[in-house]
């Protein structure tokens, strides 16, 4: 490759920010000052495959600086394409594909305030306005309205990320004004995050599996988490031998949490049985639909369960290098799982020998920046690989061209942690939860209209009414989204439909990621349809033609009917079903596919322009 | 002489194209055999000298047992595959497609937008006067070809000839996001402060003339293209010893556009900055 690099240098903050994450460049070719006579500056062929082989590093590379900088410069971007031997145009294309990056300059501080679905019924667009007023113009804080922040049991919520060294963030939720005015002026003074048990109205139930730890253990220490009961489920998988455990996951009837149910024990035999090599291992930790939280609240409340559900995948399907891709806007929860996994690498749970089994295992933490589209599973590899976020082509399917283009597992948290008491209990035990079908625990996150708002952990096969009256439902529900903004809404008469997959798909809706929102009549349905389309127009990647173009027009045609009904709105609805229909039909993954399901089940279920 | 590889015969599968068995080579995408078989398949962002990309939908066929339509031009056949080409469901599709793309991106210069918008009977006017469009402003920062992105539908072809399929430039690439993703350069600049080497080779696969010659876009300007009106003469690159096949585009006399066959085994129609544009001396008269 012969590159091609501007005139633009980097500052010199910028530069240390890239050499803190990449190391001091070697010669002169990567970018160091040509203020000495190298022996490596001179021409031979060096880097080649091996420079470019790092690419992965783009992603934390821009990370690296916008955490210091607050922004991507010419020249930043510049020094970090000779470091990595990128090309500027594709990094350019990858800064500008991040909502969390900016290539142009913004003050040091960005307070990202939800506008989402919870938030917005709880009042964010007041909550907006009023920082904006107050913090006043020249502040030095730029206000950013952002999709959901993960936070809906505290809603309204904002999220201040202050550059400079080292990163500073604070979470106001529920957020007032002042608070999240103090949360953005001195983050570092800014009270602390209540426990993530506290996101658990269950907290302390023995008959939790799931969650059982959140709460009771301390999280950032691992001698707490063996004390209670960690890490015997990686002993009980060693003893059964990777295909004994894969095994076990089948025979659980466990399948995936992140909305598409595809069998676990299914996937990790798919990719076990590959003969190329080496196999990698995925946590889809971006959990970004809309009204999800569970994963973080996992994260945050008992990060070593997660890494114990990896280990054990690693193990069963024979990878050695796992990654867990978290969201960026999950701050705390990348704190957690970064010193659980430091402990982890020091005591031998991770590493080159693991419980001197002979079994080597690491894994790498990957930051999200800020796109709906990189929990997708393919663009997911895309982001890690440092490309843009955009999902593949399936087939070939990752269980045998995933991450790297090699056979590759990727499993969502929720389903990740499934696998600690499937080994525990045994999988005859773990299947007798639930129902025939969908076994075993399920994480739902309850939102909205409810006095108790948080994780539930009930088995499958509890009814959605008996879920909202556990999580104190308040009179005068409107409607009920499930699935978050890819799922469906369901009208309070029909709180009988019982949780599980194939209930769900019975009743013509969906479970998606386990999001169930509720909405009292005081919520405008017509302006939480058009946030919902707002949002895939913004999280749309923009490389197929339905998605692109077909979340924009769904957008303006609800705008027009925002305050019709009948059969002023009827011309417009005919069109939302005819783009709709095609967004589901011709779109490359599931974004688009999915797109004007949560409209569709408004305006044939509620009736919402009626 | 030039060689061309056969490569190791391949076995033929069989499947089902409207209920009609076809045959086709192992590796053969649904759309190689759809048009052995005579199918009008409509395309816009397949290229036939570059890896199907799949990202405008057009050419959505519906296989039976897949839960979405089938992207044509990308899947490959596989033995015993039941595809229909000209369902309800498939033609649906193509028409919103051409819609979505017709009501924010201008098809003037896209061959055959026209005539598939009239036999899919897409109406893009039906998204209102306010519907949003690209509103780009064509980029014309060189003497030698213009970037007039109001046209682009976002094909990928481009991006993908400039970097490791074809010209290992990597000038340019998808910047941003969404219905704001664009073409560009790093930092948006223009073309002279990129590391474009102008080859052209971008504007030799652009399906829609986003891409296009100065020359051509200045006559298209001025009115006075007309391609009825030229000719198109093969002939062989003077510069070096590689012998590109150039095919001169000519009209009243004057050379107006240079592209290169696709069929060459050699250069795929790819050339450099020379065979592309350093046309100039043959029509100086003096």
């Amino acid at each position: 490759m012969d590159l091609h690099f501007g005139d633009s240098k980097p500052t010199d903050e910028e530069r240390a920010a890239v050499d803190a994450l990449l190391g001091p460049p070697e010669s002169s070719w990567e970018g160091a000052a040509r203020d000495e006579m190298r022996t490596e500056d001179l021409r031979w062929a060096r880097g080649g495959r091996r420079a470019r082989e790092r690419r992965d590093l783009l992603l934390p590379g821009l990370h690296a600086i916008n955490d210091r900088i607050g922004w991507i410069s010419d020249g930043a971007l510049g020094y970090l394409c000779r470091r990595l031997t990128v090309p500027p145009a594709e990094a350019y294309g990858v800064a500008t594909f991040y909502a969390l990056f900016s290539v142009r300059p913004r003050p040091a501080t960005v307070l990202h305030v939800c506008t989402d679905l919870a938030c917005a019924a709880a009042g964010a667009q007041e909550l907006g306005a009023g920082i904006e007023s107050r913090l006043g113009p020249g502040s030095g804080v730029s206000v950013a309205r952002s999709p959901c922040l993960g936070l809906c049991e505290r809603a309204p919520a904002a999220l201040a990320i202050r550059a400079g060294d080292p990163v500073r963030t604070a979470v106001s939720a529920p957020a007032t004004v002042a608070a999240a005015v103090l949360a953005a002026t001195a983050p570092d003074s800014a009270p602390e995050e209540p426990p993530a048990a506290l996101a658990v109205p269950q907290a302390g139930d023995p008959s939790l599996l799931l969650l059982r730890r959140v709460g009771v253990v301390d999280p950032a220490s691992l001698d707490d988490y063996r004390a209670h009961d960690g890490y015997a489920a990686l002993r009980r998988a060693f003893a059964l031998g990777p295909a004994g455990v894969i095994r076990e996951v089948t025979d659980s009837g466990l399948v995936g949490r992140g909305g598409a149910a595809f069998p676990t024990g299914r996937k990790w035999q798919a990719t076990a049985s590959q003969p190329d090599r080496p196999h990698y291992l995925v946590c889809n930790a971006d959990e970004s639909e809309p009204g999800t939280f569970k994963d973080r609240v996992i994260m945050e409340g008992d990060p070593y369960a997660l890494i114990e559900a990896m280990t054990i995948a690693a193990y069963a399907i024979g990878a050695h290098r796992g990654f867990l891709y978290l969201r960026g806007e999950y701050p705390r929860a990348l704190r957690r799982l970064e010193h659980a996994v430091a402990q982890a690498r020091a005591r031998g749970f991770l590493g080159d020998d693991i419980l001197g089994q002979g079994f080597a295992f690491d894994i790498e933490i990957r930051r999200g920046a800020g796109a709906y589209i990189c929990g997708e599973e393919t663009a997911l590899f895309n982001s890690v690989e440092g490309y843009r976020g955009e999902p593949r082509a399936k087939p070939p399917f990752p269980v045998e061209k995933g991450l790297f283009g090699k056979p590759t597992v990727e499993n969502n948290v929720e389903t990740l942690v499934n696998v600690v008491p499937i080994l525990t209990m045994g999988a005859p035990a773990y299947a007798a939860l639930g129902t025939g079908t969908s076994t075993g625990p399920k994480l739902f996150c309850v939102s909205g209209s409810v006095a108790r708002p948080g994780v539930y952990e009930l088995p499958f096969g509890a009814t959605l009414g008996e879920l909202l009256t556990l999580a104190g439902v308040r009179d005068g529900l409107r409607a009920v989204l499930l699935g978050g903004a890819a799922g469906g809404f369901v009208r309070p008469d029909e709180l009988g439909i019982p949780l599980t997959f194939e209930g769900t798909r019975e009743a013509g809706t969906t479970l998606g990621s386990g999001v169930v929102l509720a909405f009292d009549d005081t919520v405008p349905l017509p302006r939480l349809l058009l946030r919902i389309a707002e949002f895939f127009r913004d999280e749309s990647c923009g490389q197929c033609v339905p998605c692109r173009v077909g979340t924009v027009r769904q957008e303006e045609a609800l705008h027009r009917i925002v305050a019709r009904t009948g059969a002023d709105a009827a011309g417009d609805i005919a069109l939302l079903r005819e783009v709709g229909r095609a967004m589901r039909d011709a779109s490359i993954c599931g974004l688009g596919q999915t797109a004007w399901n949560a409209v569709e089940s408004a305006i044939d279920r509620l009736g919402a322009y009626e | 002489m030039t060689v061309t590889p056969l490569g190791i015969p391949r076995r033929l599968l069989e499947f089902t194209v409207d209920g009609a068995p076809v045959r086709v080579p192992e590796g053969s995408t649904v759309l190689d055999a759809c048009r052995a078989a005579g199918k009008d398949v409509p395309t816009l962002c397949q290229g036939d000298t570059l890896r199907p990309k799949n990202a405008c939908r057009v050419c959505v066929v519906e296989v039976e047992g897949a839960r979405t339509l089938v992207p044509a031009c990308s899947r490959r056949a596989e033995p015993g595959m039941v595809v229909h080409t000209d369902t309800e469901r498939a033609r649906h599709s193509r028409r919103i497609v051409l819609e979505l793309l017709a009501s924010s991106v201008d098809l003037s210069t896209t061959p055959r937008a026209a005539e598939w918008i009239e036999e899919y009977g897409a109406e893009p006017d039906r998204f209102g006067p306010d519907a949003a469009r690209l509103d780009e402003e064509p980029r014309i920062d060189n003497d030698l070809y213009v970037r007039d992105y109001d046209k682009c539908i976002l094909c990928y072809k481009c991006v993908d000839a400039c970097g490791d399929q074809w010209q290992n430039t990597f000038a340019i690439s998808v910047a941003g996001r969404g219905f704001d993703a664009r073409i560009a350069v790093e930092h948006d600049a223009p073309l002279t402060d990129s590391a474009c080497v102008y080859c052209g080779n971008c504007i030799e696969v652009c399906p829609t003339g986003a891409l296009s010659f100065k020359s051509e876009f200045d006559m298209r300007a001025a009115g006075i293209w007309n391609e009825s009106a030229q000719t198109e003469t093969t002939t062989v690159c003077a510069y070096c010893g590689v012998g590109c096949n150039l095919t001169l585009h000519v009209q009243d006399n004057e050379i107006v556009k240079v592209t290169s066959p696709h069929d060459n085994p050699v250069t795929h129609g790819n050339l450099c900055i020379k065979g592309r544009f350093g046309y100039q001396h043959v029509q100086n008269r003096g």
